[in-house]
C-alpha cells in the first residue's frame, strides 16, 4: 500500500509538467494545425537555459525559470515567423516534414555546441527528502509541482480570461470567422506557438534539474506531448492537463508493477488504444475539428 | 524513352564496382542502395496513397531481426514452462520470413489506417515503432536486447549444379543489393500501372469520389501496406545479413527520418524519386565527411531537408521532368495544366 501511494506522489510530481508539455502542444496543434515536431526540443532548450543561467552564469535557480520561460517563448515565435508563416496554407504534411527538418538542425545544434555528456543543475533545495509517514518526495520536486501547477493555472486564465484568449478559441472554432470578426488570424499563431513552447521550455526547465540534461532528452518528451494530446483530444486544455496525470500514472504503475523497462512504451500504447477505440481523445463533447 | 533511361541507369549502376574500388565508397553504396530499397516501399504508401508512415523503420527493423533470428536459432521460454527452440535456417529462408512477417505487420498497420488518417496515422505509426523498438530492447532472451544480434551469417546462394555461393564480399553484396531493389523497383512500377494503382491514386486525389465509383478503400490502403511493409522487410534483411551485427539502435527514428528524405527530396508519387533522393543523401554524409563534424552534418541535413520543401516541394525528379517536358513542347502543349495550375493558386 506504501508503494502504491509512493507511486501516487510520484504520478502527481511528473504529472504537473507533462501537462504543461500537453497544453502547450495541445494549443499548437488544435490551433493551428501544425504537428509540432520542435515542441521536445523546446523542451530540451529550457532545460539547457537553465543550465546556463544556473552553472554557467551562477545566477540564482529561481531566476532562470522565468529566463527558460521567456527564452522558449522567443525562439517559438522565431520558428513560427520564419519556418511556419511562408507555408501557411501548405499541406500538413509538408509544414510536419520542415517541423522535422528544424528538430534535426536544433538537436545537433545543441550536441555540437554543449556535446552529448549529461549535465546537471545544483538546486538550493536540501538533499534530504521531505517524509510524510510511508511517503517521501524531495523539496525540489514539490518546488516542480507548485510551479507547473501555478503555471498551469495562469495558461488556463490567459485562455479564458483574456481578449488574446478569447481571440484563439475563436481561431480554434473557424479561423475564416475569426478573420473576418477582426482577429489578426497571423498574430494568433504567432502568440500560440510561442506560448505553447514556452510552456515546452518550462516543463523541460522545471525536470532538467530533477533528472540529467542531454541533446536527446526532448525526444521523448514530444512523444509523450503527443500521447497527452491524443488522450485528452485537440485543443482541450482540460483534457491535456487530465491527460498528463493519466499518463504519468500510467508509467508509474507500469514501470512499478511491470517492468521498468516498458516505462517509456506506456505512452506508446496509450496512444494506439486510444486512436483505435476513441480517436476523439477521452473528454471530447462534440466532433472537433482537424 | 523511359525504358531506354531504366536500362541507362541500371547498366551505369551496375558498372560502378568496375571502376570504383574504395571499399570504404562501396559500403557507402551498399547501405545506400539498401535504404533506397526501404524509401521505394514508403514512397508506395507515401507517393501512392498519401499516407505519411513516420514509423516505416520498424518494418525494415522487424524483416532485419526476423531474418538474424530465423538464421542464428534462439531458446526462450514462453509463459506456461513451455520453450521454444528453433535451430538456425538458411539465410536465405530467412528474407523470406522477413518479407511475410514485415508483410504481416504492414497488415495491421494498415488496418489501422482505415480508422485513422493525417496527424493520427502519423503519431499511430510511429508508436508502432517506438513499441516495437522497446520490445527488442527488454526482450533480451530473444533479441539480446542492448547487447546485439551478432555474427549473423552472410547470405548463401543455393546454385543448381555449382554448390553454393556465399555473398560475403561486398562486391557481391553490391550486386544482390542491385538485383533486389531492381526487382523491387519493377514490381511497384507494375503495380502502380495497375487497376490497384489507379484505385491508390484515385483514393488520394478524392477519396469520396473514388469511393463512390467503387473502390474499395480498406482493401486498397491495406493491400498497399502489406506490400509496402514486405519490401521494407526484404530490405532490413539485406541489411542483417550485410552488417551482420543487429541492435534495437536500428529502430531510430533517424532512419525513418532518413527514408523520408530520400523521398521527398527526389519526388513522391515518382518511381524514380526515391532512387534520385536516396543516392543524393545516401551519399550525402560522405561527401561531407571530409569537410564538416558529424553534428554539423545533422544541422546540413535539417537545413537541406527544408530547404527542399520550401524551394521544390514537389521533389527533384518531377521538377527536372516538368521542366524538360516544357522545353520539348514549348508553352502550347502545357497551356491546360499550366491553367489548372493558376486556377489552384488563386483557390488557396
Amino acid at each position: 500500500m506504501s508503494e502504491f501511494l509512493q507511486h501516487l506522489v510520484n504520478m502527481l510530481v511528473l504529472g504537473g509538467t507533462y501537462a504543461l508539455l500537453g497544453i502547450g502542444l495541445t494549443l499548437i496543434f488544435g490551433i493551428m494545425n501544425v504537428v509540432n515536431f520542435t515542441h521536445g526540443v523546446l523542451y530540451t532548450f529550457g532545460a539547457y537555459v537553465m543550465f546556463i543561467v544556473v552553472q554557467q552564469l551562477g545566477l540564482n535557480f529561481f531566476l532562470a525559470l522565468p529566463v527558460a520561460v521567456l527564452a522558449g517563448w522567443l525562439l517559438g515565435a522565431a520558428i513560427e515567423l520564419t519556418l511556419l508563416r511562408p507555408l501557411r496554407g501548405s499541406d500538413i504534411d509538408t509544414t510536419m516534414l520542415v517541423m522535422i527538418g528544424a528538430w534535426i538542425a536544433m538537436q545537433s545544434g545543441t550536441l555540437w555546441i554543449w556535446g552529448g555528456v549529461a549535465k546537471s543543475v545544483t538546486t538550493p533545495f536540501p538533499e534530504s527528502p521531505l517524509v510524510l509517514g510511508p511517503v517521501s518526495v524531495s523539496w525540489l520536486r514539490l518546488f516542480v509541482l507548485a510551479a507547473a501547477a501555478l503555471l498551469i493555472v495562469v495558461t488556463y486564465l490567459l485562455i479564458n480570461k483574456t481578449s488574446l484568449g478569447r481571440a484563439m478559441r475563436a481561431t480554434f472554432q473557424d479561423h475564416d470567422t475569426a478573420s473576418l470578426m477582426g482577429v489578426n488570424v497571423d498574430m494568433i499563431y504567432t502568440s500560440t506557438f510561442a506560448i505553447g513552447s514556452s510552456l515546452a521550455a518550462a516543463a523541460g526547465a522545471l525536470l532538467g534539474p530533477v533528472y540529467v540534461i542531454f541533446p536527446q532528452m526532448g525526444d521523448l518528451a514530444a512523444v509523450k506531448a503527443f500521447a497527452i494530446v491524443i488522450l485528452g483530444g485537440l485543443g482541450n486544455i482540460t483534457g491535456a492537463v487530465i491527460g498528463g496525470f493519466i499518463l504519468a500514472l500510467a508509467e508509474e504503475l507500469g514501470a512499478g508493477y511491470v517492468s521498468s523497462g516498458y516505462r517509456d512504451a506506456m505512452g506508446f500504447l496509450i496512444i494506439i488504444a486510444v486512436l483505435i477505440f476513441k480517436p476523439t481523445g477521452l473528454f471530447a463533447r462534440a466532433e472537433r475539428v482537424g | 524513352m523511359r525504358i531506354v533511361v531504366t536500362i541507362l541507369a541500371v547498366a551505369a549502376l551496375a558498372s560502378v564496382p568496375l571502376w570504383l574500388r574504395d571499399p570504404y565508397l562501396l559500403n557507402a553504396l551498399i547501405t545506400t542502395g539498401i535504404f533506397i530499397i526501404g524509401a521505394m516501399s514508403l514512397n508506395l504508401l507515401l507517393g501512392f496513397t498519401g499516407q505519411l508512415s513516420l514509423g516505416h523503420i520498424a518494418f525494415f527493423g522487424i524483416g532485419a531481426y526476423v531474418s538474424a533470428l530465423t538464421s542464428l536459432g534462439f531458446d526462450i521460454g514462453l509463459p506456461g514452462g513451455v520453450r521454444l527452440v528453433h535451430e538456425p535456417w538458411p539465410p536465405i529462408v530467412g528474407l523470406v520470413f522477413a518479407i511475410l512477417i514485415a508483410g504481416l505487420c504492414g497488415y495491421f498497420v494498415g488496418l489501422l489506417s482505415f480508422r485513422v488518417r493525417g496527424a493520427y496515422f502519423v503519431i499511430v505509426t510511429i508508436s508502432f515503432a517506438e513499441v516495437v523498438r522497446l520490445v527488442a530492447l527488454n526482450w533480451v532472451e530473444l533479441t539480446q536486447g542492448p547487447l546485439a544480434l551478432t555474427n549473423i551469417p552472410s547470405i548463401v546462394l543455393p546454385l543448381s549444379g555449382f554448390g553454393e555461393l556465399t555473398l560475403r564480399t561486398k562486391l557481391q553484396n553490391y550486386y544482390l543489393v542491385l538485383v533486389v531493389a531492381l526487382v523491387a523497383y519493377l514490381l511497384i512500377a507494375r503495380l502502380v500501372h495497375s487497376h490497384f494503382g489507379r484505385a491508390m491514386r484515385g483514393l488520394m486525389e478524392n477519396e469520396t469520389l473514388a469511393v463512390s465509383v467503387g473502390i474499395d478503400v480498406t482493401k486498397t490502403l491495406t493491400l498497399a501496406a502489406v506490400i509496402s511493409a514486405a519490401i521494407a522487410g526484404a530490405a532490413g534483411s539485406l541489411y542483417a545479413h550485410y552488417i551482420r551485427i543487429i541492435d534495437p539502435e536500428v529502430f531510430a527514428f533517424i532512419n525513418t527520418v532518413t527514408m523520408v528524405i530520400m523521398v521527398i527530396s527526389g519526388g513522391k508519387g515518382s518511381l524514380a524519386g526515391p532512387v534520385v533522393g536516396g543516392l543524393i543523401f545516401g551519399l550525402l554524409p560522405v561527401a561531407l565527411r571530409p569537410i564538416m563534424a558529424p553534428e554539423a552534418q545533422w544541422i546540413a541535413y535539417g537545413g537541406v531537408l527544408m530547404a527542399i520543401l520550401f524551394v521544390l516541394p514537389r521533389g527533384i525528379v518531377p521538377s527536372l521532368a516538368q521542366r524538360l517536358v516544357r522545353r520539348r513542347s514549348g508553352t502550347a502543349a502545357l497551356a491546360p495544366v499550366a491553367l489548372a495550375e493558376t486556377a489552384a493558386k488563386e483557390q488557396a
